[in-house]
C-alpha cells in the first residue's frame, strides 16, 4: 500500500506573512497529501495567525490538499477552549491535540495528534470507536510499537512523525518570556524572534534542547529514513513532515523519493543534510533507543 | 464541588513500613503501587506485591485510612495485560480506589470494577471542564488530581465548572511540564515516565569531578555543575544549568519542590477535596516528619486559624532544598 505525506502543523510563532507566503508555496510546489493547519502551541498566537487560516485553506484546496484544522494541545484560558470547539464543529478534518477536544468532536472524524497520549491498542481502539480516523502516536514510540498498535487497528491510518526538531514537552509557564525575564501575560512576544526554536545547550556547548515558549522541543531534528517496504511491514501509512523555515518543499521531495523508491535511506539522508537544518539528524526513538541518537540506517 | 467538607490528607508510601508510618501519623490516605512498571514510581527495592498490598488495606482499614492504587503508567503495547491485571489485583485487594491515567485502564475498570472509585492520575494532566468531562461521563472518574500548572484562582474556576473531587500537590517535587506530556528523559536516556515509570533514570546518572568542580550528567548531557563546597544535586532534566540566548541558568526550572502550605486554606476555598504529598521514593522517616506536620496544619486550617500559625507548623520541614509555591500564586502567568 502506498504511504502519503502530511504536512504538521507549524509549531512556532511566524508572522502572518510568513505564514501565508510558506502555505501558498507549499499549496504549489510540496508533494504532501495532507497539510495541517492552526496554531498547536500558545492561544496568545491565535489572533496574529487566525485572520491568515481562510486564505490559505482555500488556496491549499485549490492545490489539491486535504486539509486538517490542528487544535490546540493546551487549552487554558476561556477563549482558547471556545477556540478548540468552534475548530471541532468546523466540517474539515480536525486533529485533536488534547482531551478537551473529545466531547465537542462528539464522534466525528478525527485526527489523534502526537500530544494524546495513544500508547497501545485498547486506547487506540477506544479513540477509534470515537471517530480517530488517523492516529500519530506520542514521539517517544519506537516505530516497532506503533507498528504493534496498528495491526490491532486494520482500518485505521498510523502516521510518524518523521520530520522536524521533536516535540518533546508543554508547561503552563513560558520559557521564552522566563528568559527574557518576563511574565507570560506580558510575554511581547518574544518567541517569534526564533522561527525554528532557541536552540538550548548544555554548559558544556552541546546542543540539546529547544525552547517555543510554553513548549520544549528537540534542538536536533528527527529524521525517519526507512525504507517504504520497512515502514509498510508495520503498516504505516502516513509520515508527518514538521514545518521549519529550511526548505520544506525540497523536504517533501526527498521524503516522496524515498516513499517512491527513486532514493535509497542513504541518499535521502545524504539531501537532507545539504539542507540549511536547525539540527543534527536523529531518528532513536523510531530504533526504540534514547531520541537523541544520531540517524543509524540499517 | 465539596465546599465545606474537611479535606482529605493523601500521603506516600513506597514500602509497607512507610504505608504504616504514614497511617500512624494521620494520612486519611495513603497512595502507593505495585512492584513493576505499571505505577509511575517504578524503582528498585520499592513498591508492593499483591500480597503486602491487602496486608496494608487491611492495616490502614483497621486504624481508619484508605489505600489509593495507582496504575498511572501507559500499558505497553502488545501486552497489556499486565496494568489489566495490576487493576484487578488492587480491586481484589480492597483498594478504596485505583488512580489511572490511561485510557486503556480507566475504560477496564469502567467495564470490570464499576464499584471500585477511580481517580484520575495527574499524569492525564487533565485541566479544562471538557477533559474532565470527558473522563466523568466516559469513565466514570470521581476525583482528578490536577495538573501542577494551575493557579488557585484557575483551581477555583475550574472547581465550580465540573461536578467531581479534586486533588492537589502541596508538597515534594514538582514537574514543571505537564506531567505525563513530558518526553525529555526518554529523548536523553531512552526511558521516561510514561514508557517505563521512571523520569531521569538512576542508571543513566554520572558525576565527574574536574577540576574543583563536579559535573552531572544524564546519558552524557551535561545537567548541572557544583561548585567546591556546594552539595551535587540530583540531575533532573528540567531542573538543570543550560544555555540559550545567550543567558546561562536554570532556564526551566531552579532545583526546588514545592511547599503549598501556606496555600492550604485558599486551596480549600478554592474547591479542593484531597490534598496530595509527593513522595513515594521517600524513607518512612521523612514521610513521617512530613505527614505529620501537615494533618496539624491542614486540622489547623480545617479550624479557620491563623494563616501565619499554620506556616508556623510547616516551617520545620523547610530545612536543605529550596521550596516554591509552583504555579498556585500565579507568578508563572
Amino acid at each position: 500500500m502506498s504511504i502519503a505525506l502530511t504536512l504538521g502543523p507549524t509549531f512556532f510563532h511566524w508572522p502572518p506573512d510568513r505564514l501565508r507566503d510558506f502555505y501558498y508555496r507549499i499549496s504549489d510546489e510540496a508533494p504532501v497529501e495532507r497539510v495541517h493547519v492552526g496554531e498547536v502551541v500558545c492561544g496568545k498566537r491565535m489572533p496574529f495567525s487566525d485572520p491568515v487560516w481562510p486564505e490559505v485553506i482555500e488556496r491549499l484546496e485549490r492545490g489539491g490538499k486535504e486539509v486538517v484544522l490542528s487544535t490546540l494541545a493546551m487549552p487554558t484560558l476561556p477563549r482558547e477552549r471556545r477556540a478548540v470547539e468552534e475548530f471541532c464543529a468546523d466540517g474539515h478534518l480536525v486533529e485533536i491535540n488534547d482531551v478537551t477536544a473529545l466531547p465537542a468532536r462528539a464522534g466525528a472524524p478525527f485526527v489523534a495528534g502526537p500530544f494524546l497520549n495513544v500508547y497501545n491498542e485498547a486506547t487506540a481502539q477506544f479513540l477509534i470507536r470515537r471517530g480517530a480516523s488517523t492516529i500519530c502516536p506520542p514521539v517517544e514510540l519506537p516505530l516497532a510499537t506503533i507498528g504493534a498498535i496498528a495491526a490491532a487497528c486494520p482500518d485505521t491510518e498510523f502516521e510518524v512523525f518523521a520530520f522536524g526538531r521533536l516535540p518533546l514537552a508543554l508547561s503552563g509557564r513560558c520559557y521564552h518570556a522566563r528568559l527574557h525575564g518576563l511574565h507570560k501575560d506580558s510575554c511581547q512576544f518574544t518567541c517569534e524572534q526564533d522561527p525554528d526554536g532557541l536552540v538550548v545547550e548544555t554548559l558544556d556547548d552541546q546542543a540539546f534542547l529547544a525552547m517555543n515558549g510554553v513548549q520544549t522541543l528537540s534542538a536536533q531534528v528527527q529524521a525517519v529514513l526507512f525504507s517504504p517496504a520497512d515502514l509498510d511491514a508495520q503498516r504505516i501509512r502516513r509520515l508527518r513532515l514538521s514545518p521549519h523555515t529550511c526548505d520544506m518543499v525540497a523536504v517533501a521531495r526527498t521524503y516522496r523519493a524515498l516513499l517512491a523508491g527513486d532514493l535509497a535511506p542513504v541518499e535521502a539522508l545524504a539531501r537532507l543534510s545539504d539542507l540549511d537544518l536547525p539540527g543534527a539528524l536523529v531518528d532513536g526513538y523510531a530504533r526504540g533507543a534514547a531520541g537523541s541518537q544520531p540517524v543509524a540506517l540499517a | 464541588m465539596t465546599a465545606g467538607r474537611r479535606m482529605e490528607l493523601v500521603c506516600p508510601a513506597g514500602t509497607p513500613a512507610t504505608l504504616r508510618a504514614a497511617v500512624a501519623a494521620g494520612a486519611d490516605a495513603v497512595y502507593c503501587g505495585f512492584s513493576d512498571d505499571t505505577n509511575a514510581r517504578n524503582f528498585p527495592g520499592l513498591n508492593f506485591s499483591p500480597q503486602e498490598m491487602a496486608e496494608g488495606v487491611r492495616f490502614a482499614h483497621d486504624h481508619g485510612s484508605k489505600v489509593l492504587v495507582a496504575i498511572n503508567t501507559f500499558a505497553r503495547a502488545g501486552d497489556t495485560d499486565p496494568w489489566r491485571k495490576a487493576a484487578d489485583t488492587a480491586v481484589a485487594c480492597g483498594a478504596d480506589a485505583v488512580i489511572a491515567a490511561d485510557i486503556a485502564v480507566l475504560d477496564h475498570m469502567a467495564q470490570n470494577h464499576p464499584k471500585t472509585r477511580l481517580h484520575l492520575s495527574v499524569q492525564a494532566a487533565a485541566a479544562t471542564p471538557e477533559a474532565i468531562g470527558f473522563y466523568t461521563e466516559a469513565f466514570a472518574v470521581r476525583r482528578v488530581v490536577l495538573p501542577r500548572v494551575l493557579s488557585v484562582q484557575e483551581i477555583a474556576a475550574l472547581n465550580r465548572a465540573i461536578a467531581v473531587e479534586t486533588e492537589a500537590f502541596v508538597f515534594g517535587g514538582l514537574c514543571v511540564m505537564m506531567e505525563g506530556r513530558c518526553h525529555l528523559s526518554s529523548y536523553a536516556t531512552g526511558r521516561s515516565p510514561n514508557l517505563n515509570g521512571v523520569c531521569s533514570p538512576p542508571e543513566a546518572v554520572s558525576y565527574e569531578e574536574a577540576g574543583d568542580a563536579t559535573t552531572a550528567r544524564l546519558s552524557g548531557f551535561t545537567i548541572d555543575r557544583y561548585e567546591p563546597g556546594s552539595p551535587a544535586g540530583y540531575p533532573t532534566l528540567c531542573k538543570g544549568q543550560f544555555k540559550a540566548g545567550g543567558k546561562t541558568g536554570y532556564l526551566f526550572e531552579d532545583p526546588v519542590s514545592l511547599n503549598a502550605g501556606t496555600m492550604i486554606i485558599a486551596l480549600k476555598e478554592a474547591g479542593i477535596t484531597a490534598l496530595k504529598i509527593e513522595g513515594r521514593q521517600r524513607g518512612k522517616g521523612y514521610v513521617s516528619e512530613v505527614v505529620r506536620a501537615f494533618r496539624r496544619a491542614v486540622d489547623a486550617a480545617e479550624q479557620g486559624r491563623d494563616p501565619v500559625e499554620i506556616e508556623g507548623i510547616l516551617a520545620s520541614l523547610s530545612e536543605g532544598g529550596r521550596q516554591t509555591t509552583g504555579a498556585y500564586r500565579k507568578t508563572w502567568r
